[in-house]
């Protein structure tokens, strides 16, 4: 797979066809599928994903704003704060990857879609990653638990985001 | 609505079949084009049918397989205004919701007489009026799409139009066959156009309207699949980040670009400055230095290293400026601005029982956008291509128009959904940064802001002080009511007269006017170079804290009950003639504060509970809101208990989307009431991040907002994205005083609360 992003790289890309390049680049796991960065190993992860590989589901709201989420061996942390370098062989997922391949959406995506739990639709990815992580530890998380959910959203979906998490806890049944 | 109509002509309506693949395409009569009614019919770019439906200038697209296509005029900057303005459309229509989807069109630009001519009518996000405009003409998209389906199956069939019905996206004939609209377009798009505007529906067979619906973009938004301005990418393109001067009016004084150009991927290093004699939000805010690079983790990079002397503008502190506004609070002999007087306050004093009187504090915010400013720029010799996340699309295009000199319609504007408004993006300094930078790069631009450069470059909320007075007599009439207000106006050189400034901070209309037999209302404005701008629910946000605040206080003087003081202010059901001809309905807000306080259990909780109950009530063009707020208090940990909101709108198009709105704005202004203010020293702003600027956690809301919306009967809806946002604080406030005897003068709350107790 990882070949098919060669067309996808900004310029500067011609590098890639210089095999010692290619050993120094780094391997990486996303949504199921192989990439090798062979940029700047200190890039963070947001970047690759927004700029490179064009995976614009993660998005860039900050630093502490929670929008960048991607799920790294199953836990919830920033992208932005993360170095392509640091995730060599790890399992990257983003929202992008959460539906099944025949399309049918993850039970947290469409419990998100039967409560409305949109606002601008920003933060969204962020907070679906960020339930994934907690569903992931605790499948039946109490109130305290989704309070801690590390995203900010300023149009207020919060109350809607919380009704969507207990409905997937739930089997979907609100 | 109809009536207001100008008739129709055939150009309005572009009908395409284009071999196999039969389409309809559906436009509306407004009245930018009824004025060149002999305009010739624009050319059909059939190419571009399927793909490209904003080239079309459409509303509504039929497919052949059924599918509606149905394009969004206003930005939907998460107002639900998508969602929306498709149902209006598809009501009318008859069409299946399971089959429709939703464009957004961009700006609609053509030329007439060498001037811009608005061909879509309204474009205009966030700021309430989206929905009147769009209930009041585009429906008749819809209308037009439905006659010429039913006129083409009636053909087909032999019997009258007038015999058939259409539901769900079919047809049904009087025998029982039904015809699918995908099968009928080719036929309908040999049908007459009406000759005149379309009789709408009455209310009594609306399918939609009023029904609930989730947002229409709600699959490709949880699937990462909804691509905003930031989102999107131009071949050839270069990131563009700017380090920005802290001051507006200061200078660059030199600048070092080798380092930031010795930075991998970085191409050029390009100073801009503000164009002079222009109001904020038409150029740039701050002289700037901007780094273009290949990627944007290269441009920041470059950033980093870029080495920059700034000659400093002048400076204002926030602390300092509050301390102006309180004095001119105190001087009686202080020069303001008169917004309101009625009868004789001074009179009245002499037959006072009771004085009191209060101070209140607001601060300076931010509008910390989820999506921060950014701009994808494509300037060529002859045309201009952006997509730009604006809540108004036609002045961005002033913004391109000016720095291009290209024919109004060579501009292109993408507006697809946006990350938020909240105000921040009716100004467009964003759009003329990547608009220069693309002109001297001579290469697409993408524009990005980070959290960063948003905090520290906004047009903020300023602060504002507030000294209300009452006069109350011995049977605890509110005799006379004075209201000082002091601030620097948002407004100011945005071509406001100077003795209309006030009109970013209070109504003259605002509660308790026309309640009080003598009421006065003065403002004080303050000069700063701070820069300053529209932000959500201006006017109402400063000035519902302090009165809804100030009325709490009053009942707690006299030792009434809060509710009892409200009812006993309001007077019987009534109507109270307002400026503009509009009218002030007493009974509508009666019933959202009877409504809340009944939800919360106010007469049995408000005196017993251990926990704290607070009220608020408000009015806002015609709609009406009111907030009951419980709290909880556990050492320094307040807890918001509840939160119930009743809205008084008129009809709802989509009560789920209305409910949304009226949840989100009444956790947004909770939020910012507990925590946000902005400072400034020496001009620059003290918050850097999310972290000095903190928007609120889930564990600081409450887990659910009780919404009560009030059946609208007839009356045409309006807009709601904003409503409940002033009346959250004040309730907060009131019931934090009920917890904990602690009276919140001054926000942020929890800054203060902690200070206090």
């Amino acid at each position: 797979m990882a070949q098919a992003q060669a067309r996808d790289l900004p310029s500067g890309s011609e590098e890639n066809i210089v095999p010692e390049k290619i050993r120094e680049g780094v391997d990486l796991l996303i949504n199921g599928e192989r990439f090798r960065h062979t940029g700047d190993p200190k890039m963070p992860l947001l970047w690759y994903l927004r700029d490179v590989l064009r995976l614009t589901g993660t998005k860039y709201g900050g630093e502490h704003s929670g929008a960048d989420l991607v799920l790294v061996d199953g836990k919830a942390v920033p992208a932005l704060g993360q170095t392509v370098a640091s995730l060599a062989g790890k399992r990257i997922t983003t929202v992008e990857g959460m539906a099944a391949t025949d399309g049918t959406l993850h039970p947290l995506q469409q419990a998100f879609v039967d409560e409305d739990a949109i606002g601008c639709g920003y933060c969204t990815p962020g907070w679906l990653i960020a339930a994934l992580d907690l569903l992931g530890r605790k499948p039946h998380p109490t109130d305290d638990d989704i309070d801690q959910l590390p995203v900010l959203c300023r149009c207020g979906c919060q109350t809607r985001v919380r009704r969507a998490i207990k409905r997937a806890a739930n089997g979907g049944k609100s | 609505m109809s009536a207001t109509l100008p008739p129709l002509s055939r150009r309005r309506f572009v009908k395409l079949l284009a071999g196999g693949a039969c389409a309809l395409v559906i436009g509306i009569p407004l009245a930018a084009e009824a004025a060149a009614p002999d305009a010739p019919d624009a050319p059909l770019p059939a190419a571009l049918l399927g793909d490209d439906l904003h080239a079309l200038g459409a509303y509504v697209r039929i497919d052949g397989d059924g599918n509606v296509v149905i394009g969004i005029r206003d930005p939907d900057t998460g107002t639900g205004l998508s969602t929306a303005l498709a149902r209006l459309i598809a009501d009318e229509l008859d069409a299946d919701w399971n089959q429709v989807s939703v464009v957004p069109l961009g700006l609609g630009v053509a030329v007439r007489d060498g001037k811009p001519a608005w061909i879509y009518g309204h474009q205009r996000g966030g700021t309430g009026d989206a929905i009147p405009a769009a209930w009041a003409d585009l429906r008749q998209a819809g209308a037009v799409a439905r006659y010429l389906i039913t006129q083409a199956a009636a053909r087909r069939l032999g019997v009258p139009a007038e015999r058939l019905r259409c539901q769900a996206g079919v047809v049904v004939a009087p025998d029982g066959r039904r015809f699918a609209y995908g099968s009928l377009v080719e036929a309908a798009g040999q049908i007459d156009l009406p000759t005149q505007p379309l009789p709408l529906k009455t209310p009594d067979r609306f399918t939609l309207i009023g029904q609930s619906a989730g947002d229409v973009d709600a699959r490709a938004i949880v699937t990462g699949q909804t691509r905003y301005a930031i989102d999107h990418h131009e071949a050839e393109e270069l990131v563009a980040v700017l380090l920005r001067c802290p001051w507006p009016d200061g200078a660059l004084a030199s600048i070092d670009a080798a380092p930031a150009l010795a930075v991998k991927g970085v191409v050029k290093v390009v100073p801009l400055t503000p164009e002079p004699n222009l109001q904020p939000g038409q150029t740039l805010g701050a002289p700037a230095v901007a780094v273009l690079a290949a990627d944007t983790w290269s441009a920041l990079q470059g950033r980093a290293q870029l080495k920059v002397v700034w000659k400093p503008g002048s400076g204002d502190d926030s602390a300092a400026l509050e301390q102006q506004a309180l004095a001119l609070l105190d001087n009686k002999d202080a020069t303001g601005q008169r917004v309101r007087n009625d009868g004789d306050v001074d009179a009245a004093g002499k037959k006072a029982a009771r004085r009191l009187e209060a101070t209140y504090v607001q601060p300076w915010l931010a509008h910390a956008t989820p999506e921060p400013m950014n701009c994808l720029a494509h300037v060529e010799k002859d045309r201009a291509t952006l997509v730009v996340p604006t809540q108004a699309p036609q002045q961005a295009w002033a913004v391109v128009q000016r720095l291009t000199g290209l024919a109004p319609d060579r501009i292109e504007i993408r507006v697809p959904r946006v990350g938020g408004g909240y105000g921040r993006r009716l100004d467009h300094d964003y759009v003329a940064e990547a608009v220069m930078l693309a002109k001297a790069a001579d290469k697409p631009v993408r524009l990005l802001w980070t959290r960063e450069d948003d905090l520290a470059h906004d047009y903020y909320r300023p602060a504002v002080a507030q000294k209300l007075g009452a006069i109350i007599d011995r049977k605890r009439n509110i005799l006379a009511w004075t209201q000082r207000t002091a601030g620097a106006s948002a407004l100011a050189r945005r071509g406001v007269p100077d003795d209309r400034l006030w009109t970013s901070e209070l109504g003259a209309d605002q509660l308790p006017a026309g309640l009080v037999p003598n009421y006065r209302s003065d403002w004080y404005g303050l000069a700063s170079s701070l820069p300053r701008g529209p932000q959500r629910a201006m006017p109402h946000l400063s000035n519902a804290f302090a009165v809804e605040s100030f009325v709490d206080e009053i009942a707690h003087a006299l030792k009434e009950d809060p509710l009892d003081t409200r009812l006993h202010l309001l007077g019987p059901a009534r109507q109270i003639p307002l400026a503009g001809g509009r009218s002030l309905d007493v009974g509508r807000l009666l019933n959202v504060l009877q409504l809340v306080a009944d939800r919360i259990g106010w007469k049995q909780n408000w005196l017993h509970s251990v926990n704290g109950l607070g009220l608020a009530c408000w009015h806002v063009d015609g709609t009406y809101v009111a907030h009951a707020i419980e709290t909880s208090l556990n050492g320094n940990t307040l807890s918001i208990e509840r939160a119930v909101c009743a809205v008084d709108v008129g009809r709802a198009i989509n009560p789920l989307g209305l409910e949304g709105q009226v949840a989100g704005a009444t956790l947004d202004a909770l939020g910012t009431a507990l925590n946000l203010a902005v400072s400034f020293k020496n001009g620059q702003v003290q918050q850097k991040s999310y972290k000095d600027y903190p928007l609120a956690t889930m564990a600081q809301l409450p887990n659910e907002v009780e919404v009560i919306t009030v059946p609208g009967g007839d009356r045409p809806p309006a807009g709601a994205s904003f409503l409940a946002m002033p009346t959250a604080a004040p309730a907060l406030a009131n019931a934090v005083f009920r917890v904990s005897a602690v009276r919140v003068r001054r926000l942020p709350l929890m800054r203060e609360l902690v200070r206090m107790l």
